[in-house]
C-alpha cells in the first residue's frame, strides 16, 4: 500500500511541473502550501474555540453551542463571520497605526510558528535543523503585539493589561526554554524531524529521560499555560479586574486575530509537547509502525488534543494567580528548579542512565 | 530598594474608574481608585448610580405596599427583608403571629440565606478567575428557586410574608422538596470545599488579604458575616431572636483571623448551619393559622418603631417613625451593605487590583442594597 499524504502532494507536484514552466510551478507550489496553512490555522483556530466551548460546558453542567448545526458545529464559523463582517471600530485618541498594526505581530507570530510542526513525516512545511530555537524565537514575537496593542489603545485598563502580558511572557519564556533545552540536551539536536526519530527506537523521550524529563515536562505545562496567557495565568485578560485587558478596545477582525491567536498559541505550546515529550507523530509502542498507508498525522493531532485538553482542564478548574504571585512562582521557584533538572538530565546522560 | 525606586524611576500615581459597568461590581457601583502601578493607594467608591428613593417612595405607601418595596433592595434576602418590615408593623401594633407563621418564616429565612451565600460563593470563584463555581452555585440555588416558586409563585421578588402571617399557606410539596434539597446540598457542599477551598492558589489568594481588625469592625459600624470573620459578636439571630430563632440550635459562625479566607469560611460555615436550622423544624412545623387578621387599612400607633434582623449580608434594620396614620412619617433602613462598603478603602490599600477584587467578592455587595 502507498502512503496517502505522500501520494496526494506528490500527483499536485507532478502535475503543476508537467503544465508550467519550473520557476511558476514552485512559486505556484508556495503559495499553495501558504494558502493551505492559512486554511489550517483558521479551522484549528475556530475549532479549538468550539472545542473550548463544550468543555466548558460539559464542566458546568451546560450543553454548549448546539443551535448551529448538529452539536453546534457551526457556531464558531458563524461567529467569525459575524467578526468579519463588523465595523473595526476604534476611539479617538488611539495610535492609529500601531493600534492596527499589533493583531498583525500576534497573527504572524503564530502563522509562522506553524510552518516548522512536524504533523508527520511528509506533512512539515518547513523542516530547518535549528526547529526548535526558531519555534521559540518566533513564538516569543507575539507579545509585541501585545504590547503595542495595550499601549496604543489609549485605555488604562488595557495598559495595565499589557504591561502584565510584557512581565508574564518575559518572565515564563525563561522557563519554557529553559524545559526544552533539558529535551534538547537529551536529544543532542534542534530539529524537530530529529527529535522524533530519535525516540522510534529509544522510546517517548518523557520515558527516555525518566525523572528529569517528567520535572521538565510538568514546568513545560506551567510555563506553556503562563505564555498563552491562559487561566490560572490569564491576569493579561483578567475580566473581572481589567474588563479584557489589552484587547478591551479592538472590535470586529482585529479582535478575532488576539481571540484565534490565543488559541493558536495553545495548539503550538501542545504541539511542542508532543514533540519533545510524546513521540510526536509515532504511534504508542509502535502498534501502527508496520502499516504503511495509516496516516501518522493522525497520532500527532491525538496526542495534541490530550494536552489541549489538559490545559482547558486548567483553565476551568483554577482559580487566578495575583501578578506578584506569579513572578513569585516563576522567579523563585520554577527557574531554580528548571536550572537544577537541567543540570540532573545532563549527570545523567553523563552516566548513562536514560532508558 | 524604595528609594532606589525613589531616586531613578519616575514613577506617577494614576486615577482610573472601576465601574459603574465593570464586571467585579456586579452591578453599578463606581469605584475611583488612586493607583501606583498596580498598588491601591485609595480607593473612593461614589454611590446613587442605582438610587431609586425608596425609603421616601416608603412614607407614600401604605404598610402593607412598604413589604414590597424591600424586595428591591437585596433582592438576594427578599424574604428576609421583608421580614423586617413584617417584624417592625407586627411589633408596633403589638400583633403576636402563631406558631406556624414564625416557623415557616424561619424556614424561608434559612433558604434565603443558604441560596444567597451559594450565588456568593460561585461569584466568588468567578471574580477570582475560577469559572465553573458559578455554575455549580446556580444549580443548589435554583433548587430553592423553584421551592420558593412553588409556594409563593415567584423566584426573586417573593412578597411572601404580610404583616400578621403570610401571604399563602404551604404547597403540598413543599416538605418533600426541601428534604431532598437538603439531601443534595449535603453532598455538593463537600464537593464544592473541593474545588474551591482546598485550591492553593485560592487559598494564596485570600489568606492574609483585606486584614480587617476587630477595633476596624466595630467602629466602622461592619456587620454580618464580614464583621464575623473578624470574631465580632453580632449575629442578630443570637443577640436579639426574632422569628424561631430562640427554639432552635446553631452556631455562630465566627472566626477571628479577619482575613478574606475567613470571611470566606464564616459564609461556608452559615450555610451548614442554615442547613441545620432548617433540619430541625422541617419535620415539626406547628398546624394553625398563617395570618392573623389585621385591618384593611393598617394604621400604627403614634411612636417610633425598630426592628433589625440579620440578613445574608449583616444586619438589616426597620426604623419606622409613625403619627398615626396609614403611611409611616419617615421610614429608614439601615443596610447592611453601606457600612460594609465604609471599610473598603480602610483595608484595600496597599493592596494589588487583584486584591481588591478578591476584597470585595469577601464583601458579598448587592448594590441596591447600599443605594437604595
Amino acid at each position: 500500500m502507498m502512503n496517502i499524504p505522500l501520494s496526494i502532494t506528490t500527483t499536485i507536484h507532478d502535475w503543476l511541473f508537467s503544465i508550467m514552466p519550473e520557476g511558476a510551478a514552485t512559486i505556484t507550489e508556495w503559495v499553495l502550501i501558504a494558502v493551505a496553512y492559512l486554511a489550517l490555522f483558521a479551522v484549528a483556530g475556530l475549532y479549538l474555540v468550539l472545542l473550548e466551548r463544550k468543555v466548558a460546558a460539559w464542566f458546568q453542567f451546560r450543553l454548549g453551542p448546539n443551535r448551529v448545526g448538529p452539536w453546534g458545529i457551526f457556531q464558531t464559523i458563524a461567529d467569525a463571520l459575524k467578526l468579519v463582517s463588523k465595523e473595526i471600530y476604534s476611539n479617538q485618541k488611539v495610535d492609529k497605526f500601531l493600534f492596527n498594526l499589533a493583531p498583525y505581530f500576534v497573527i504572524v507570530a503564530s502563522l509562522m510558528a506553524m510552518a516548522v510542526f512536524p504533523f508527520s513525516k511528509q506533512f512539515q512545511g518547513f523542516d530547518i535543523n535549528i526547529g526548535v530555537f526558531f519555534l521559540f524565537a518566533v513564538s516569543s514575537i507575539g507579545v509585541i503585539g501585545l504590547l503595542v496593542g495595550g499601549w496604543a489603545s489609549n485605555n488604562k485598563y488595557s495598559l495595565i493589561g499589557a504591561m502584565r502580558s510584557g512581565l508574564q511572557t518575559i518572565s515564563y519564556e525563561l522557563s519554557v526554554g529553559l524545559s526544552i533545552l533539558t529535551m534538547v540536551l537529551l536529544t543532542g539536536t534542534l530539529q524537530l524531524s530529529e527529535i522524533i526519530e530519535v525516540q522510534r527506537t529509544g522510546g517517548w523521550l518523557i520515558f527516555q529521560g525518566h525523572i528529569p524529563a517528567v520535572i521538565a515536562f510538568m514546568i513545560f505545562m506551567i510555563a506553556g499555560t503562563a505564555e498563552t496567557n491562559r487561566a490560572p495565568f490569564d491576569l493579561v485578560e483578567a475580566e473581572s479586574e481589567l474588563g479584557a485587558g489589552f484587547h478591551t478596545e479592538y472590535s470586529g477582525m482585529q479582535f478575532a486575530y488576539f481571540f484565534l491567536a490565543e488559541f493558536i498559541n495553545m495548539f503550538i505550546i501542545a504541539s511542542i509537547a508532543v514533540v519533545l515529550f510524546f513521540g510526536g507523530w509515532l504511534s504508542p509502542f509502535g502498534i501502527t509502525e508496520g502499516i504503511t498507508w495509516f496516516p501518522e498525522v493522525l497520532w500527532f493531532v491525538i496526542k495534541v488534543f490530550m494536552i489541549i485538553l489538559l490545559m482547558m482542564w486548567f483553565r476551568w478548574t483554577f482559580p487566578r494567580l495575583r501578578v506578584d504571585q506569579l513572578l513569585t512562582l516563576e522567579w523563585k521557584y520554577l527557574l531554580p528548579i528548571n536550572m537544577v533538572n537541567l543540570v540532573l538530565m545532563a549527570v545523567i546522560i553523563w552516566l548513562n542512565f536514560t532508558l | 530598594m524604595e528609594q532606589l525606586t525613589n531616586n531613578k524611576i519616575k514613577t506617577e500615581e494614576y486615577f482610573i474608574n472601576m465601574g459603574p459597568q465593570h464586571p467585579a461590581a456586579h452591578g453599578v457601583l463606581r469605584l475611583l481608585l488612586t493607583i501606583d502601578g498596580e498598588i491601591i493607594k485609595n480607593v473612593d467608591p461614589d454611590l446613587g448610580y442605582i438610587h431609586r428613593s425608596i425609603e421616601k417612595m416608603c412614607e407614600r405607601d401604605s404598610y402593607q405596599q412598604i413589604v414590597h418595596l424591600t424586595d428591591r433592595m437585596d433582592y438576594l434576602s427578599s424574604h428576609i427583608n421583608n421580614g423586617a418590615v413584617c417584624l417592625a408593623v407586627e411589633k408596633a401594633l403589638q400583633l403576636e403571629v402563631t406558631d406556624r407563621v414564625k416557623v415557616i418564616r424561619t424556614i424561608f429565612d434559612e433558604l434565603t440565606r443558604i441560596a444567597s451565600h451559594l450565588l456568593w460563593w460561585g461569584v466568588m470563584g468567578m471574580d477570582l478567575g475560577a469559572l465553573t463555581t458559578y455554575f455549580y452555585a446556580f444549580r443548589d440555588r435554583e433548587m430553592i428557586n423553584d421551592i420558593f416558586e412553588e409556594t409563593c409563585g415567584a423566584r426573586l421578588t417573593m412578597n411572601y410574608y404580610i404583616p400578621g402571617g403570610l401571604m399563602f399557606d404551604l404547597h403540598p410539596n413543599f416538605v418533600n422538596r426541601v428534604k431532598k434539597f437538603l439531601v443534595d446540598i449535603k453532598e455538593h457542599l463537600p464537593e464544592y470545599d473541593r474545588l474551591l477551598t482546598g485550591n492553593v492558589i485560592f487559598q494564596k489568594r485570600t489568606k492574609g488579604i483585606g486584614m480587617l481588625s476587630k477595633e476596624d469592625a466595630i467602629s466602622y459600624g461592619v456587620t454580618g458575616p464580614v464583621a464575623r470573620g473578624s470574631g465580632v459578636h453580632c449575629d442578630v439571630r443570637k443577640t436579639h431572636p426574632y422569628h424561631a430563632y430562640d427554639r432552635v440550635n446553631f452556631e455562630e459562625a465566627l472566626l477571628p483571623e479577619g482575613d478574606t479566607f475567613s470571611r470566606y469560611k464564616v459564609r461556608i460555615k452559615e450555610m451548614w448551619e442554615s442547613i441545620s436550622i432548617v433540619e430541625q423544624l422541617i419535620d415539626n412545623i406547628p398546624e394553625g393559622d398563617i395570618k392573623v387578621p389585621t385591618k384593611a387599612v393598617i394604621k400604627l400607633p403614634k411612636g417610633e418603631f425598630y426592628q433589625r434582623v440579620e440578613t445574608a449580608r449583616g444586619e438589616l434594620g426597620v426604623y419606622i417613625n409613625s403619627t398615626g396614620t396609614k403611611n409611616p412619617y419617615r421610614l429608614k433602613f439601615r443596610s447592611p451593605g453601606f457600612s460594609n462598603l465604609s471599610v473598603l478603602n480602610h483595608i484595600s490599600k496597599g493592596g494589588k487590583i487583584g486584591d481588591l477584587v478578591a476584597i470585595m467578592a469577601s464583601f458579598d455587595f448587592v448594590i441596591p442594597d447600599i443605594d437604595r
